[in-house]
């Protein structure tokens, strides 16, 4: 690796580099190198080889060349995560050589310089501050798929950006393009649509289209309509898209003309459309959102109201399981809700002894 | 630039390993170094077929359906959802199990995709069939004194799910190796439930074509054709079942072999990948036997 830098420079020179501060040509003269430091014209190329070895802007130019990704939404990312944009060399070569971090979702990403290479690292944002040693180190950037496949008590995450991912895992030591490959892995397609999104072609496609596309078992969600309102999308955008359910960014809005009401959420990376477990939830909604409501009458004492109120909001907030067993004072707490039940059920199950279909 | 694969699969909201054997051929063929990238993509899980492509740096991608039959999804849903512009499948000109490929440029991307038919309709899938047979039953030679069922959905939702399956069954039943091949379907007769019925042989293989394990391979078929009374209590290989023993398999997709039908579909496209599928073959030409439980 030691001098692939510089031979890269002096094959390059003839074209001329200008980039992030360094500014490199050959002409008639010989060599030209400027860094906001450095200023030579005329040297041979035994100087400008001894001035590049020893300028980080030299190593700059050559990562950011031929060792990090080309693609340019992977290129970008890598910058952003330094702040390239905003940060001098210099500056940024101090940052990196303590490291600097970022999060993307509920990932901790950071990027260290050793040994003029930078090496990054990836671990759940809740271990930031745990020792490596007690984190399970991986290599492999695939590995990231099997990760994101269950939340910390083995449940199956069917939305990888639900922020449930598990925690306890470590890779310490990747190159700039395994880097990518991981946040990949981790969130499929985030850094593809942040790029976009960066550039002002971020192609989002809103409800109205997504759901008049939908064939098959989903075709029914295109008859989902109540006239001119979009209430009802935004029942679905609270109930799937909040930050509390999934960490993109809502883009989407009922169509091109309608916002939404509901906050999008403050992701870094945005949700360009809905996604398939929207579309899977909205087609259970539009069967039972296509029945008529009825009166129902049976008598509630306020705090049994107020306790079905609690039970649903703590299902809701996925606070149920949290609930310990003898809060007695907790609505949404077992015995609590066992006593509803055997007060206000008859034997089949009916509430307030009050049949379903009338 | 490199060439990418794309492979489509179906994936799942509730189960967790549905994607596993996408992930398992995809990983095999990344390995041979055939394409410069290899990237899983699915219906019900991320990176989506909506989605897939942006993340792909290549511009020219074999794009590879982890389908069993031809239709509703290898027709509408994959070249809707990748946005392959001028689709219709008349280019694949099939009869339901013929499937060939087209070149396509995906509308967001403007890539160059070459989409092919699924694997389930390839040639090469009845020998990924017979070699299921021969994990399950640990002998590479089965066949002799042995009837070998291969199992479908049946007509429910897609007709050609049946062709596909009749078609693999008649393909190996013409090869003469199995004493007897009957195609077998959940939904309709000839059903897996009269497993037994439909055989003279002692030893029945039941192979059923599926992409992933799942409900119905792990749950309805084998209840279904009486290996177990409740699926979570598990069942031998073989099970007796009125006299027959019966070797159940579990889903055809998980077997290795089935990255080579991968790689052939993106060869039948002109993907010049030739050692890959030598290199696949003689990886997964020995699976070891699987189990039932
Ligand atoms: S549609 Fe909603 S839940 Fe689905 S990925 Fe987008 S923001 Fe998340």
């Amino acid at each position: 690796m030691d001098g692939e830098y510089v031979d890269a420079l002096v094959a390059t020179a003839p074209d001329g580099i200008a980039f992030d501060d360094l500014h490199v040509a050959h002409n008639g003269g010989g060599y030209t190198f400027q860094t906001p430091n450095v200023d030579h014209s005329g040297i041979d190329e035994e100087t400008l080889r001894t001035v590049a070895a020893e300028s980080p802007h030299v190593r700059n130019w050559y990562f950011w060349h031929a060792t990090a990704p080309q693609k340019a939404d992977r290129w970008a990312f890598l910058r952003w995560l330094e702040d390239a944009e905003q940060r001098d060399v210099a500056e940024r070569y101090d940052a990196l050589a303590d490291g600097i971090a970022a999060t993307w979702g509920e990932l901790h990403l950071s990027v260290t310089l050793s040994d003029g290479e930078r090496t990054y690292s990836i671990r759940h944002r809740a271990d930031a501050d745990v020792g490596t040693s007690a984190l399970a180190a991986h290599d492999d950037p695939l590995d990231a798929r099997e990760i994101a496949k269950h939340d910390d008590d083995g449940g199956y995450r069917p939305l990888k950006t639900a922020p449930s991912l598990q925690t306890g895992w470590t890779f310490p030591e990747l190159s700039a393009s395994e880097f990518v490959t991981t946040v990949d892995a981790f969130y499929p397609a985030t850094v593809a649509n942040w790029h976009r999104e960066r550039e002002g072609e971020l192609d989002v496609t809103h409800w109205r289209d997504t759901v008049d596309r939908q064939t098959g078992i989903y075709g029914v969600v295109k008859t989902w309509d109540r006239g001119d309102g979009y209430e009802h999308v935004n029942w679905v955008a609270e109930a799937c898209c909040d930050d509390s359910q999934c960490l993109k960014r809502r883009e989407w809005q009922y169509d091109e003309e309608t916002d939404l009401d509901v906050d999008g959420g403050s992701g870094e990376f945005p949700c360009r459309e809905p996604c398939s477990l929207v579309i899977a939830g909205a087609r259970q909604w539009t069967k039972i959102e296509g029945e008529t409501s009825q009166t129902y009458e049976f008598e509630l004492t306020p705090s049994e109201k107020e306790q079905i109120e609690d039970i649903i909001d703590a299902v809701a907030d996925g606070e149920a399981d949290d609930i310990r067993e003898a809060d007695i004072y907790e609505g949404a707490n077992r015995y609590r809700t066992r006593f509803l039940r055997a007060k206000l059920f008859d034997d089949e199950g009916n509430l307030g002894g009050v049949e379903t279909e009338q | 630039m490199d060439e990418a694969l794309v492979i489509a699969a179906h994936g799942s909201h509730l189960n967790a390993e549905s994607s596993t054997p996408t992930y398992d051929h995809a990983d095999t063929i990344r390995a041979t170094g055939a394409f410069g990238e290899v990237r899983e993509s699915f219906w019900k899980e991320e990176p989506s077929f909506r989605e897939a492509l942006r993340t792909v740096d290549a511009d020219e991608v074999y794009l590879v359906p982890l389908f069993i039959s031809e239709g509703y999804f290898t027709e509408q849903v994959i070249p809707r959802e990748f946005r392959l512009e001028d689709w219709d499948p008349e280019l694949w000109d099939s009869d339901g199990t013929s499937a060939t490929n087209a070149t396509l440029a995906a509308e967001d991307t403007d890539q160059t995709v070459h989409y092919c038919g699924p694997v389930g309709t390839h040639d090469s899938m009845s020998d990924v069939i017979v070699q299921r047979a021969e994990s399950v039953t640990g002998d590479p030679d089965v066949g002799e004194g042995f009837g070998l069922a291969v199992v479908g959905h049946g007509t429910e939702r897609n007709e050609n799910s049946a062709k596909a399956i009749q078609y693999h069954a008649d393909r190996i039943e013409e090869r003469g190796r199995f004493d007897e091949v009957q195609s077998l379907f959940m939904d309709e007769d000839p059903e897996v439930d009269d497993v037994a019925d439909y055989f003279e042989s002692d030893d029945i293989v039941v192979v059923p074509l599926f992409i992933a394990d799942g409900f119905h391979t792990q749950e309805d078929i084998p209840e279904d054709m009486g290996l177990t009374d409740d699926y979570r209590t598990g069942y031998d290989v073989p099970t007796t079942v009125e006299g027959h023993d019966i070797w159940y398999a579990g889903a055809v997709g998980t077997e290795p072999l089935m990255a080579d039908v991968v790689l052939e579909r993106a060869a039948d496209a002109g993907a010049d990948v030739s050692s890959a599928i030598e290199q696949v073959r003689e990886e997964t030409g020995g699976a070891k036997p699987a189990t039932g439980d």
